[in-house]
Order: C-alpha cells, then sequence, then structure tokens
C-alpha cells in the first residue's frame, strides 16, 4: 500500500466535522506553526519539502511563497485556487468534500506563513455544495479558536471566506481568478507584475491550489525533510490523481510520486485495469490540456525505461514522445474511442472557455473547433490535417495566458500520433457519418517518429 | 448588447437583502464589488434567472454601474438572462463523461422531455443544456441541478427517468 498524507483518514465516518477531524490529530500543524515556529520557520520547511505546486503548473510552492512582496502597511492574501475545471480533473472536488478541514487547517498555516489576515478559498460556482461543506467547516474552525482574533493566544489574527465563482474555466488561471475575485469578468492579466507584487486589490498575493495547500499540514507535522524522502528526484511526496475514462475503478487516488504508470492502470489497488475487459489505447495523463499518449509510450518511455508518475518521468521526450503531469487528471480511452471525436470534444471545451481577450485564441479555438467538426462527421478535405496543425502552431505561445496552449497541445499530440485515424475520417466520409456516438475504427497508434 | 427578450421587476426582500450585507462584508472597504458574483447567485436562487430589472437592482445595491453587472452575468455560464424550466438539467457533455455515454443521455433527456437543448417543456418544468466539465470525471455521466447544484452521477437512462419522476412528484406537492 502506498503512504497517504492526504486522505490517511478519508474512512473514518464523520472526517467532514471538526470534532472526528481534531480527534484524529487535525490541526496539530496549527498548533505547532502558532506556538513554535516563526512564519519564515513555515516558509523554509515548504521549501525543505521540494513541494511543486499540484494545480497543474508544478511550480516550487516555497519559492512562490518567498516571492512575495512585504511593504509596511500593505495587506498581503492568499487565495485558494479551488475553481477545479479541467477536464479530467476531480480530486479537489473530492477532498473538499471528504475532509474540508484538511483544506481549512492548510490555509491557517500558509496564511500565517504569508502573514495574510483575510484569506479567500475561490470555489468554482457550480460545487455549491462543497461552498456549503467548507462555510461549515470554517463556522467550526472559527467557533474552536483557529480563526478570528488571537488565534490560540498567539497574537495572529485570520479571518477566512467562500467565494463562489460564475462557471468560467479561465478563471483557473490565477490573475483570472483574482479579476472574478473583485468582481469582473475573468480576463487574465498581463504579467508582469506577477500576483506576489500586484494581486488582489493590487496588494501582494499568493495563489495555491486545494492540494498544494492542503500538503502544508503533513509538511508541518512532519517536516519539509519527511516529506522530501517520498517520491523521486524533484517530486516529492504525494499526488492525488483523478482517474477517469474508460477505467475499472475510476475514482481519486493518493500516490506516492514515482510509481509506474503500469501499475496505476492496472494493479488493483489502484485503476484495476480497463473497464470491460478491452484494451487500452491511449491516455491524457494530466487533464485535458496535456498531451495524449498511445498505450505503449504511457507506461514506457521511447528509450523503453518504465513510465513513473512523476513531473520529469512524464515529461520524458518532450512533446514527441511525452505529455505532463499536468493537475493529475488522469483519462484512459479504450480501443472502441475515437481519437478525433475526442479532440472535437476538447477543442469545442476550450472555444466554449476562452475569454475571448486575444485574438489566436479567440478566433483560433473556434476555427479548429470547426475544422475538426467537419473531419469528425466525415466533411473533411485533404489538407484539413495541415490546416489543423498550422492554427495550432499559431495559437501556441502567443496569448497572455495558457489557455492558448491548452487548447493548441491537445490537438497537436492527437495529429502527431493518431495522424491516421484524421486521414481514415477524410478519406470514409460516408463511413464516419454513419458512426454512432465515436465508435472506433482503428486500434492502433503510429510509430513514434521525431519530428524536425 | 444584452438579448433579453422578457424583463421581471423585483423587489428584494428583507432577507435577501441581509444576505447581501453579509457577503458584502467579507471584503476590505470599497471593494464591494467583489460581492458581485455572489450576490448574483443569490438572486438567481430566488427568481430563477437574472432579469435586467434585477441586476440594475443589484448595481445600485453595489454602487456601481449597470454595465459592470451585464459584463459579468454575460461572461459566466451559470447565469441565465432568460426563464428556465423550474429545473434545469444540466449535463457534463465534456470528454471523459463522454467517453462514458454523457452524449446518450443527453440524446435520452430531448426524447424523454419532448424539447430541444435550451428549451422549456410546456408545463414550465423542464430545461435541459450540455455544460462544460462539471469535475466528476470518475462518475460519469453526471448532470447538476441549481441552484443547490445537486450533482447526479453515473447516469443511465433509466436513473434519468427515475430522477424526473422524482422531480414532477417533488414539484406536484409543493403545488
Amino acid at each position: 500500500m502506498g503512504r497517504k498524507l492526504l486522505l490517511t483518514h478519508i474512512d473514518v465516518p464523520g472526517i467532514q466535522s471538526y470534532s472526528v477531524y481534531k480527534a484524529q490529530g487535525g490541526y496539530r500543524s496549527v498548533d505547532k506553526a502558532l506556538k513554535s515556529m516563526s512564519p519564515d520557520d513555515v516558509v523554509e520547511e515548504v521549501k525543505k519539502s521540494g513541494l511543486r505546486g499540484r494545480g497543474g503548473a508544478g511550480f516550487p510552492t516555497g519559492m512562490k511563497w518567498s516571492f512575495l512582496a512585504k511593504p509596511e502597511g500593505v495587506p498581503r492574501y492568499l487565495v485558494c485556487n479551488a475553481d477545479e475545471s479541467e477536464p479530467g480533473t476531480f480530486k479537489d472536488r473530492y477532498l473538499m468534500t471528504h475532509i474540508p478541514h484538511a483544506l481549512i487547517e492548510g490555509m491557517i498555516v500558509s496564511s500565517y506563513a504569508l502573514g495574510a489576515h483575510t484569506s479567500f478559498i475561490y470555489v468554482r460556482g457550480e460545487m455549491m455544495p462543497q461552498i456549503r461543506i467548507l462555510e461549515k467547516a470554517i463556522a467550526e474552525a472559527k467557533a474552536a479558536g483557529y480563526l478570528g482574533k488571537n488565534i490560540l493566544g498567539s497574537g495572529y489574527d485570520l479571518e477566512l471566506y467562500v467565494q463562489p465563482g460564475g462557471g468560467a474555466y479561465i478563471c483557473g488561471e490565477e490573475t483570472a481568478l483574482l479579476e472574478s475575485l473583485e468582481g469582473k469578468r475573468g480576463n487574465p492579466r498581463i504579467k508582469p507584475p506577477f500576483p506576489a507584487i500586484a494581486g488582489l486589490y493590487g496588494c501582494p498575493t499568493v495563489v495555491n491550489n486545494v492540494e498544494s495547500i492542503a500538503a502544508t499540514v503533513p509538511i508541518i507535522n512532519d517536516g519539509g525533510e519527511e516529506y522530501a524522502k517520498i517520491g523521486i528526484e524533484r517530486s516529492t511526496g504525494t499526488k492525488l490523481i483523478s482517474a477517469g475514462g474508460n477505467l475499472a475503478k475510476p475514482g481519486v487516488y493518493e500516490i506516492e510520486l514515482g510509481l509506474p504508470v503500469e501499475e496505476f492502470i492496472y494493479s488493483d489497488e489502484y485503476c484495476g485495469g480497463i473497464a470491460n475487459g478491452k484494451k487500452l489505447k491511449a491516455v491524457v495523463a494530466g487533464g485535458s490540456s496535456v498531451p495524449i499518449l498511445p498505450a505503449n509510450l504511457i507506461t514506457k518511455t521511447i528509450k523503453g525505461d518504465a513510465r513513473l508518475m512523476t513531473y520529469e518521468s512524464l515529461a520524458d521526450g518532450g512533446f514527441q514522445s511525452g505529455t505532463m503531469m499536468g493537475s493529475g487528471g488522469f483519462i484512459a480511452f479504450d480501443e472502441d474511442q475515437c481519437i478525433v471525436r475526442n479532440t472535437w470534444n476538447f477543442t469545442r471545451f476550450y472555444r466554449h472557455e476562452s475569454c475571448g481577450q486575444c485574438s489566436p485564441c479567440r478566433e483560433g479555438t473556434g476555427w479548429m473547433e470547426k475544422v475538426l467538426y467537419n473531419i469528425e462527421h466525415g466533411r473533411g478535405t485533404t489538407n484539413d490535417i495541415d490546416l489543423l496543425w498550422d492554427i495550432q502552431r499559431k495559437i501556441e505561445g502567443n496569448t497572455i495566458c495558457p489557455l492558448g496552449d491548452a487548447a493548441a497541445w491537445p490537438v497537436a499530440a492527437a495529429i502527431r500520433h493518431f495522424r491516421d485515424e484524421f486521414e481514415w475520417h477524410i478519406n470514409h466520409g460516408q463511413e464516419a457519418q454513419n458512426r454512432n456516438y465515436g465508435l472506433a475504427h482503428y486500434a492502433d497508434p503510429l510509430e513514434v517518429v521525431t519530428e524536425s | 448588447m444584452l438579448n433579453v427578450k422578457e424583463n421581471l421587476i423585483v423587489d428584494f426582500s428583507p432577507s435577501l437583502l441581509e444576505k447581501f450585507s453579509e457577503i458584502v462584508a467579507r471584503y476590505p472597504e470599497g471593494r464591494q464589488k467583489s460581492a458581485l458574483l455572489p450576490v448574483l447567485h443569490e438572486v438567481q436562487a430566488v427568481y430563477g434567472w437574472l432579469s435586467v430589472d434585477a441586476m440594475d437592482k443589484v448595481a445600485h445595491y453595489l454602487a456601481i454601474q449597470p454595465i459592470e453587472v451585464y459584463e459579468v452575468a454575460t461572461f459566466y455560464s451559470m447565469y441565465f438572462l432568460q426563464p428556465q424550466g423550474k429545473y434545469m438539467l444540466e449535463v457534463c457533455r465534456t470528454g471523459p463523461c463522454c467517453l462514458v455515454g454523457a452524449e446518450k443521455i443527453m440524446d435520452h433527456l430531448e426524447g424523454t422531455l419532448g424539447v430541444k437543448e435550451g428549451e422549456v417543456t410546456s408545463d414550465g418544468l423542464f430545461s435541459w443544456r450540455g455544460v462544460e466539465c462539471l469535475a466528476a470525471c470518475g462518475f460519469g455521466p453526471v448532470l447538476q441541478i441549481g441552484p443547490e447544484y445537486t450533482f447526479y452521477e453515473n447516469l443511465t437512462p433509466d436513473s434519468v427517468d427515475e430522477l424526473i419522476g422524482k422531480l414532477k412528484t417533488e414539484a406536484q406537492a409543493k403545488d
């Protein structure tokens, strides 16, 4: 059994409540930090842990915290990014639903480290049940003296609020989230200045993912060095993986980083293989924006090494033959699934969620969707694949925020690894039109070729 | 330009105004515009949608311009600018849910309710639409129903029929 740090008490009845959570050792990190550590000590432990942002970017959390500007007389803010909406990813929803106090505890410790006296958890609006759960947990923590004025007699004050979003994927981008929290459309800001200098209301702000903040609890409890002993190299600690698609046992799993991908897919402790005894065709390993990989490349690198669940191993081979850890949204496709239809579906998502601020993203996502729709529905033309390749290249890297990249990468990877499926659709128009729900016709991916 | 065909003149109740003031108190002095999204959720939970009059009154309450409210209400997918059925069934139609049958669920809903996406049934009870990723990919297909946004997971045509029957009974009991 892999070691668990975040979901340790997931099966304890009533763990949602303060009393049960506390009885299981909850809030020890707050006691320890506020009574025996300075804010800088807390930052130092997080640095030592090697924790990397669990929202998708994988930037070292301690380093991000150390960038925070600390001008005198200006408030600082911690904002938790709980706007989880990357297709394939549902770990934060799971954590907030089942162990809300783990997030509240992490928010208190992290806010203390950053010198924030007002903190917000920005939750996507559709998660209204989770919002209610968090509000109840905050009220319980406050009644127990862990929030409000002079927490545990330490002289430290903190108010914590939950802010609902309005249903916009783009608000998962940190500056769009801050715009939304200020009551505006979620249009990303141009960086610099980064939020650490000018964030919420123009004040120094740190934005962290739910899982990153919850991970500070075991880091403070056991020390950063202990946390860093778990995992491999620069991928330390545990990671929540949301497993969906055609898996026998979809769900949220906490893994020690370094677990072989093959074991994650096929072991009974985790996903239990592919549903209905079918074969694995492809995997999106880190949420819809990361490149899709055919089955042979998700379990082994191009060099033939076992692919591991680490930031480095998943990225091995770059975008030619590798992918990314991203947010840990692991989507498995069985042999009957149609990559073209899925690519069209993902592109529709990005067209729908583009904020419209940058022309390449606003126009490009819609254009790609139209071309993909035509190919999928048997009305593609011979130059459509080249056209798609050209459009995605013109979006990538040419937008204010990474949504443009997120829209471009799935298209590029699908063409790179499953070009024959696109060609089949174009050459078998009538047959493609007669299919129901995207049943497949090709199960084998192309051999990997390195682009010049 | 706002694509609004109807308007509903509203008068916020004292309890709703009290909720507004609790929300505004979360933010620093002068930053009451931050309350806009949560306040709009509260308004929509009461009236089912956001009329121009309701948005104008929110603008007045928060001391901001009406255009600032329209900008937000039109940007985010959760706000309705026209009346919907009493129950709006929102089915996740993004990739992972489609891998496990979301498109079939949407087809089934259309057939069972007899209305196309975005339309309202003649009895005013139901609307449905496809929405983008609901972050429940491991439990797909899923749908949600506001204003509490209750989730219904691992849907099948039979469980959808059962849900619709339950909602009809619930609506009759309330009448």
